[in-house]
């Protein structure tokens, strides 16, 4: 099917307003998902489970979260991480304490525990902006590891704040496999992705967008800052959140504080930067992106240039390679893989003609 | 009593780094707008070549180890490292990248901390390296017999080292043609290139003296803590400076290293073991973002007026 | 005309503003009636701006108060008064350039919308039925301006001249009972001119809207006005229609420098 919208006609506003006004669109997202759904666990191995496509979604989502933070809203957040640690040491907690509880509703928790928290972080945005923000929101990154290892009642008292995720049971269907992780965790995450989407085409993603690109006109039009700043910590923490409780529960397993470091804040920053700031498919990109980039460079670099090189040099090439492509990116398509994409479809749109 | 006046001074002396460091982030951000977040890993890039050379210049220069020639050769070297380092980051980073926001500049310079990370160790290797400048780290007889307070000769020659670069630069921005120039681009880019200032040059000069810095900052903190990794999180050290001192003050980033280097230590010593301790990493911060919520411009910050 | 100018709906009274020692406003009275169009001029720098940042509270005068419809406000965040119906445009566009005409336009209606976040979460429902509804009052205004080719293209992208279309739009997307236009028609050819100006009275007529009107073009200004007020040096040098305006010597003297 060639990808053409000449003839589609809209005859309602309601037409124009889907999620994906193009027929093409919507047919590509429904085979899209039912590609990962259905077929991936058929054709994919443990390690591409547990190693590439688990992980990859899981940050895909939390770079949606950091996307509508920053890429919507523009407030430049480098604390993603410690969100997720929230949202990891919440969900473990309502599991641990509260008998019977259940999976689905614990992640939410634990989601909600991280909007509270920023929402308490994102306060300071009120009064100020641009890298004073950056730098506040660093404030969130070393606070909360720092209290999620010292007050040990989060981590039931483990040495150093490891905590161990329980099992997964659902409707008392065991999620213990890494398909049945890989398919919940698939779920959430495209579920959460469609809300997303459907946030940031609405009311609430314009205030975010309208604060973003000029917030005294924004102000002058009736956008309350405060309520639209904070509402954008907490959806934006909330993803984090469930992020970081999927990490746990569904990838890891065993996590400590520490694990949620500034490292891994820079990593989400740098998904959302490569994959496309302000929006939700360049999230997905970009996870993909810095997910699998490390492994191709493990495999490819010592194939090519064999015993010649040590660890340590891949690692460093990994340094050198990451801020390379930060800097590359930010100059040659600040719209990131997302932009590449919309070319794509808009070369296609007139394939074969050039214009 | 004493003890307190110990940690008191040991925070100052601490805090006088940290002035060191943040002053790199003001120059660059006076001169160019960037919030140069690659200067905790230029510190370290600086102090590994330094070490480096240290290392390697004996075998090929044949000069004695660990003499005189071998060290001023080795901060010469480093020193055109970091002007290299600030030639290639105009022409590759600030350049294709002039009049964007200035958010996409920080975000490239995290960018370029990894670069620089990954480069320093490529060339040089990630071991620890212990760095002798030939200073004695021992207490002050003098200090001990009179006042009975402990303060280490090195900390107070690191302080003083400080102290004489602040100085130097204070006076190179006041009373030379560059700093004018530099003052000139500071207040207004498309002004300052109107009259004639060549901006990139600029640019240059600028990053190749807060390369100098690094240089500085690097070896004395490389050699009070070994030069490792480590030495990159010297920038986060110095955000909370940055905060509370003002991104655009050379006297707002002293007065803050001092703040913030006194009151971390006495938070530590005397609120730390109440909450289980390690507060060093985030108190600062804390402290500077409470500080905001009252004075949003910083201490010496200038206040800005939004127009419409 | 139709329309019929009706009280007193706005009253500025002994308004002083200044920054930080900068005197930007001293002691200015006025006042605005229901349904006219009221222009404020002055040389660059006399203080219009800054009165129309007085007027819907992005500035907090030191000295003076403000009553607007009966109410006296103090401190007043500009969100209020939009709620109130104050609509406004910027000297500098200030549109929201990452986004496209309809959804800048869009955004204008934001206090109109009633659904929460959840609803927009699942747009479903009656999130859909208001998106929809409201989308219909935007494609009135669009049509209005004549700007329907453009209505998916983002706004950075479109020349000066439809961006202060775009941006007059977006103020009646709110259905202001009161709009502040700040120069509307600075930077454009006379042909752009005579659109804006058919624009401004149209709304004006139509839909009754009250208009006070930064302006530099005299000719524009003595023509459409129905009411001028002159500022010059933060001061109030002369107020009233726009003839006798056109005579008062103070007038004269600082357009033309002529020494007193």
């Amino acid at each position: 099917m060639l990808y053409r919208e000449a003839g589609q006609f809209k005859a309602s506003y309601e037409a124009d307003q889907q999620i994906f006004p193009i027929l093409q669109d919507r047919v590509g997202v429904l085979l899209l998902i039912g590609f990962f759904a259905l077929v991936v666990p058929l054709i994919a191995d443990q390690y591409w489970l547990k190693a590439i496509l688990i992980p990859v979604l899981i940050f895909s989502l939390a770079a949606i979260g950091l996307n509508i933070l920053t890429g919507y809203a523009g407030q430049l957040s480098l604390g993603s991480a410690a969100f997720m640690a929230v949202g990891a040491f919440g969900a473990y907690n309502f599991m641990l304490r509260i008998d019977g509880m259940p999976f689905l509703v614990a992640i939410l928790l634990g989601g909600l525990c991280a909007a509270l928290v920023g929402v308490m972080f994102g306060l300071p945005s009120l009064r100020i902006k641009g890298f004073y923000l950056a730098v506040a929101t660093l404030a969130a990154q070393f606070f909360i590891v720092w209290a999620l290892v010292k007050i040990e009642w989060f981590s039931n008292y483990s040495s150093s704040g490891v905590i161990t995720a329980q099992e997964i049971e659902i409707l008392g269907y065991a999620f213990d496999g890494p398909v049945s992780k890989y398919l919940l965790t698939l779920f959430v995450v495209v579920v959460m992705a469609l809300l997303a989407k459907n946030m940031v085409r609405s009311t609430t993603g314009r205030a975010w967008m309208a604060v973003r690109d000029m917030d005294v006109a924004a102000e002058v039009i009736g956008i309350r800052l405060m309520r639209t700043k904070l509402t954008a910590f907490a959806v934006s923490s909330f993803y984090c959140g469930v992020a970081g409780a999927l990490y746990a529960y569904t990838y890891i397993g065993t996590v400590e504080p520490e694990g949620f470091n500034l490292d891994l804040s820079f990593r989400i920053l740098f998904m959302i930067i490569i994959g496309g700031v302000g929006s939700i498919m360049g999230s997905f990109l970009g996870a993909a992106f810095i997910v699998l980039l490390p492994i191709a460079l493990d495999v490819f670099v010592p194939m090519f240039l064999g015993d010649l090189v040590s660890s340590s040099f891949v690692s460093n090439l990994q340094l050198i390679v990451f801020g390379g492509l930060i800097v590359f990116f930010l100059i040659v398509e600040p719209h990131g893989l997302a932009r590449l994409w919309q070319i794509g479809k808009e070369k296609l749109r007139l394939w074969p003609f050039p214009h | 009593m004493q003890f307190f006046f110990e940690v008191l001074i040991g925070g100052l002396l601490s805090g006088v780094l940290y002035a060191l460091v943040a002053l790199g982030f003001v120059l660059i951000y006076k001169a160019s707008g960037v919030f140069n977040f690659a200067q905790g890993a230029m510190v370290f890039f600086a102090a590994l070549t330094f070490v480096g050379f240290l290392e390697v210049l004996p075998g090929w220069t044949g000069l004695e180890e660990g003499g005189r020639a071998v060290f001023w050769l080795s901060f010469v070297l480093s020193l055109a490292a970091m002007v290299v380092l600030a030639i290639v980051t105009e022409k590759f980073v600030l350049r294709p990248l002039v009049n964007q926001p200035a958010i996409t500049l920080f975000m490239a310079t995290i960018g370029l901390t990894f670069l620089v990370e990954g480069i320093a160790q490529g060339i040089w290797g990630a071991n620890v390296r212990g760095l002798n400048l030939g200073i004695q780290d021992e207490p002050i007889e003098y200090m001990m017999e009179n006042f009975n307070i402990l303060i280490s000769s090195f900390d107070v020659f690191a302080a003083a080292v400080a102290a004489i670069l602040v100085a130097a630069l204070a006076l190179f921005f006041q009373y030379t043609r560059i700093g004018r120039a530099l003052r000139a681009v500071a207040d207004d880019h498309q002004a300052a290139l109107s009259i004639g200032i060549p901006l990139r040059h600029i640019w240059v000069i600028v990053w190749a003296v807060a390369g100098f810095v690094a240089l500085v900052a690097g070896m004395i903190w490389g050699a009070r803590n070994g030069v490792q990794f480590a030495l990159t999180f010297t920038a986060l050290k110095a955000l909370p400076v940055l905060i509370l001192g003002g991104f655009t003050s050379v006297p707002g980033a002293i007065v803050g290293g001092l703040i913030i280097g006194a009151s971390e230590k006495l938070a530590e010593v005397y609120v730390g073991p109440f909450v289980g301790g390690g507060i060093e990493s985030w108190f600062p911060y804390i402290l500077a973002l409470a500080f905001l919520l009252v004075r949003p411009e910083g201490l010496f910050g200038e206040k800005h007026i939004d127009r419409v | 005309m139709a329309r019929e100018i009706g009280d007193v709906i706005l009253k500025m009274e002994g308004i002083s503003l200044s920054f930080g020692g900068v005197k930007a406003l001293t002691n200015i009275s006025f006042d605005v009636r229901e349904h006219e169009i009221r222009s404020i001029i002055g040389p660059n720098g006399a203080g219009k701006s800054s009165m129309l940042n007085v007027i819907n509270g992005v500035y907090h005068p030191q000295e003076g108060q403000v009553t607007f419809r009966g109410e006296v406000r103090r401190d007043m965040e500009p969100h209020k008064a939009a709620t109130q119906g104050i609509a406004r445009t910027f000297q500098n566009i200030a549109l929201f350039k990452g986004m496209s005409v309809l959804d800048n336009i869009m955004t204008g209606r934001n206090l109109k919308m009633k659904c929460n976040l959840f609803h927009h979460a699942l747009h479903w429902g009656k999130a859909r039925a208001e998106e929809i509804e409201h989308r219909k009052k935007v494609e009135e205004v669009i049509d209005f301006l004549e700007i329907q080719s453009i209505r998916k293209t983002p706004v950075g992208r479109l020349p000066y001249g439809l961006q202060k279309r775009v941006e007059l739009g977006r103020a009646l997307a709110a259905e202001p009972s009161m709009m502040l236009l700040d120069e509307p028609m600075a930077g454009m050819n006379v042909e752009e001119k005579q659109d804006m100006c058919r624009f401004i009275l149209d709304v004006n007529d139509q839909f009754g809207t009250t208009i006070v009107l930064i302006e530099h073009d005299m000719g524009v200004v003595m023509d459409i006005s129905d009411r001028v007020v002159v500022l010059d040096y933060g001061k109030k040098i002369g107020d009233g229609v726009p003839d006798e305006v056109k005579n008062n010597p103070d007038v004269i003297s600082a357009y033309l420098g002529t020494s007193h």
